[in-house]
């Protein structure tokens, strides 16, 4: 399948206060596919919305090339790309309707008003606002806005729809719901969504594929199970969920498992394929991966931090090194003080190559 | 108890401006309003009898015997009124793109801009009209500049014609136009341009249905400012206009202090502040209107 969308070797700099140069995007290679929910995902300064504003428009490459549908996007100003943006302040027009808002795209274009009403009305019923229409934007809730936004940007059918963190001024259930609601749209719709966020569990919950950025690279392109599971490096394991890293070197094979220690002697199971002994690596394993056990890692409770469902625990190792984060069942009956064990499953464990 | 309070603490500070209001602007109204139905005296001052004829030269009820008619005062309210009209919309026209330049700016230079553009404030306006005198008499900065290079081969007669005048005022009301609608256009939010452009609009809708309905409180502000004081503008139709830049203003200044005339005096005044009072409600309801349906 052709890609939708092709950004190949993307360059932009940027002159710092201090006189220097920075990258703000260093070479990015990405394809987005038809009806493709791909997030960005990374700090901030990390050049996802660069990314996002040189999609739209608003910002010129220094080198590389943007194609949609194989055509270079370079030459065309942003309003004559099929494209269209959710912009994280909203933007509405504050001096129009939720309806005018909603049909600007379609008035631009020069849509009799007749198709236009039916066109911003089956658009306000798509994001649950039918019948606002005639409210201005200063009438409506955060979420309300958040809705006038979205329908604005899809109603003249853009090829490629562009998210800028437009869910990060919303409280967290309606955040929740509206990802939910997204991912819905999205796939009713047809239509690629590129969703920009710092918040990786946003980014979990709704891509196909996730894109990581830092300092205007991609360091790994994948879906979010790959990238919560596979991190290629210490900054993606880092960045996304909470990470247990454990720097280790192979001690011994045991059949198909290797045996690991830290350097204060933490030992770890891991899966024996392409071990050596005496080879430095860096195991991560997630909190969740860790059981509370007769078993395995000794340690003592130093931190229990009530979840609701979950306890999340701090434990100190008794050989020594940084505490492991762990999660348990509230009802495991962990508590702070406690000598525990930690046990865990080879195969869980994710195996960094660099120590 | 403590409303009772506040509200005696704010009649204590309200008291000195409207002690200050009531003596020094309405009172000389009602003077003004007054003296506009007396006869004039001999000798300047009035004498307490009514007298309607104030009013009759200038709108046409005259007898031709004690007052006569004369179409010319009605000719000088109306050229007031347009070369008004005419400074509103060229301070406009100047001061919208820079104000949009201006709020572009790094804070610093936004502050030196700041600091240029009341600059002027700084020197007498008298002392800045003169220099515009000797800027434009024939022999003057600009007919220099343009017979050396070539443009003109006459010097141009700008001084004392109303061109003189209009150019005066729109130098003289820069500022005040500026202030106001830089106010409106920093306030913009950037964002909805950009949203605008990104809904397939181009820069001149985007202008039209986004940047103009926006700053339209701006330029309603700008426009009132400027258009008052220039109805009214006596300084620099004296300075600059001669016998055909006339202004209302001047006719109001003469009957006062050469004429002596003051009852007519005063009802000339009446009658800018009227005319004025009525342009700038017509002109704000319909900018209402207008914008409650952009």
């Amino acid at each position: 399948m052709a890609a939708l969308l092709e950004i190949r070797a993307a360059r932009r700099e940027f002159a710092t206060p201090e006189g220097g140069r920075l990258a703000a995007l260093d070479g990015v290679d990405l394809d987005v596919g038809a009806n493709e929910f791909v997030t960005l995902l990374g700090p901030s300064g990390c050049g996802k919305t660069t990314l996002l504003r040189a999609i739209s428009g608003f910002e010129m490459l220094d080198g590389g090339t943007i194609r949609l549908d194989g055509a270079d996007l370079a030459a065309l100003p942003p309003f004559r790309r099929p494209v269209n943006t959710v912009f994280q302040s909203y933007a509405l027009f504050g001096h129009m309707t939720v309806a005018r808002n909603v049909g600007y795209a379609l008035e631009v274009a020069g849509l009799p008003k007749a198709q236009r009403d039916a066109q911003v009305a089956e658009a306000l019923e798509k994001v649950g606002l039918a019948g606002m229409g005639a409210r201005k934007p200063s009438q409506l809730s955060g979420g309300q806005r958040q809705r006038v936004a979205l329908a604005r940007a899809i109603i003249a059918k853009p090829r490629l729809l562009l998210l800028d963190e437009p869910l990060s001024a919303l409280d967290r259930n309606l955040r929740q719901q509206m990802q939910l609601e997204l991912k819905t749209l999205q796939h009713g719709l047809g239509i690629a969504f590129i969703f920009v966020t710092h918040d990786q569990e946003e980014a979990l919950t709704m891509s196909d594929r996730i894109v990581v950025m830092r300092a205007g690279k991609i360091e790994q392109i994948g879906t979010p199970r790959d990238i919560y599971r596979h991190p290629k490096n210490r900054f993606v394991a880092e960045f996304i969920g909470e990470t247990n890293l454990f720097p280790v070197t192979v001690d011994r094979i045991e059949g198909a498992n290797a045996l690991a220690r830290t350097a204060e002697g933490v030992p770890l199971h891991l899966p024996a394929a392409g071990r050596k002994a005496g080879e430095k690596i860096t195991a991560i394993l997630r909190p969740g991966d860790f059981s509370l056990s007769d078993t395995g890692i000794p340690g003592t409770v130093s931190r229990a931090v009530y979840l609701g469902t979950d306890l999340y625990l701090f434990i100190q190792p008794t050989a020594g090194g940084p505490e492991i984060r762990v999660t348990a069942r509230d009802g495991a009956g962990a508590a702070e003080g406690m000598q525990v064990h930690l046990a865990h499953d080879p195969a869980r464990v994710h195996v960094l190559e660099t120590a | 108890m403590a409303m009772r309070r506040q509200s005696v603490v704010l009649g204590l500070l309200l008291t000195p401006v409207t002690l200050f209001l009531g003596v020094f602007f309405l009172l000389p109204l009602c003077i003004i309003a007054v003296f506009s139905f007396l006869t004039p005296g001999l000798y300047g001052g009035v004498e307490w009898a009514f007298y309607h004829w104030n009013y009759g030269r200038i709108f046409g009820w005259a007898d031709g015997i004690i007052e006569i008619f004369e179409p010319i005062y009605l000719q000088i309210l109306l050229r007031s009124l347009s070369f008004a009209a005419l400074t509103v919309m060229l301070t406009l026209i100047l001061c919208y793109p820079v104000a949009f330049w201006v709020s572009r700016l790094s804070d610093r230079w936004r502050l030196v801009f700041m600091f240029l553009i009341t600059l002027p404030f700084f020197c007498s306006l008298i002392v800045r009209l003169y220099a515009w005198l000797l800027i434009l008499k024939p022999t003057g900065l600009f007919n220099t500049v343009l017979l050396a290079t070539g443009i003109i081969d006459q010097p141009l007669e700008i001084l004392f014609t109303p061109t003189a005048v209009v150019l005066g005022m729109v130098y003289v009301m820069v500022p005040f136009m500026f202030l106001p609608l830089y106010a409106a256009i920093d306030n913009l939010d950037r964002a909805q341009i950009e949203a605008s452009l990104d809904l397939g609009a181009t820069r001149r809708q985007t202008f039209l249905k986004v940047v103009l309905p926006q700053t339209l409180p701006g330029i309603m502000g700008g426009a009132v400012i400027v258009f008052i004081p220039s109805v009214g503008n006596f300084i620099v139709p004296d300075v600059l206009g001669g016998a055909k830049g006339l202004m209302i203003g001047n006719l109001v200044e003469q009957q006062f202090l050469s004429s002596r005339n003051w009852p007519f005096g005063s009802a000339l005044s009446m009658i800018i502040m009227t005319v004025v009072l009525t342009v700038l409600l017509v002109g704000m309801t319909r900018a209402r209107k207008a914008g409650g349906h952009a």
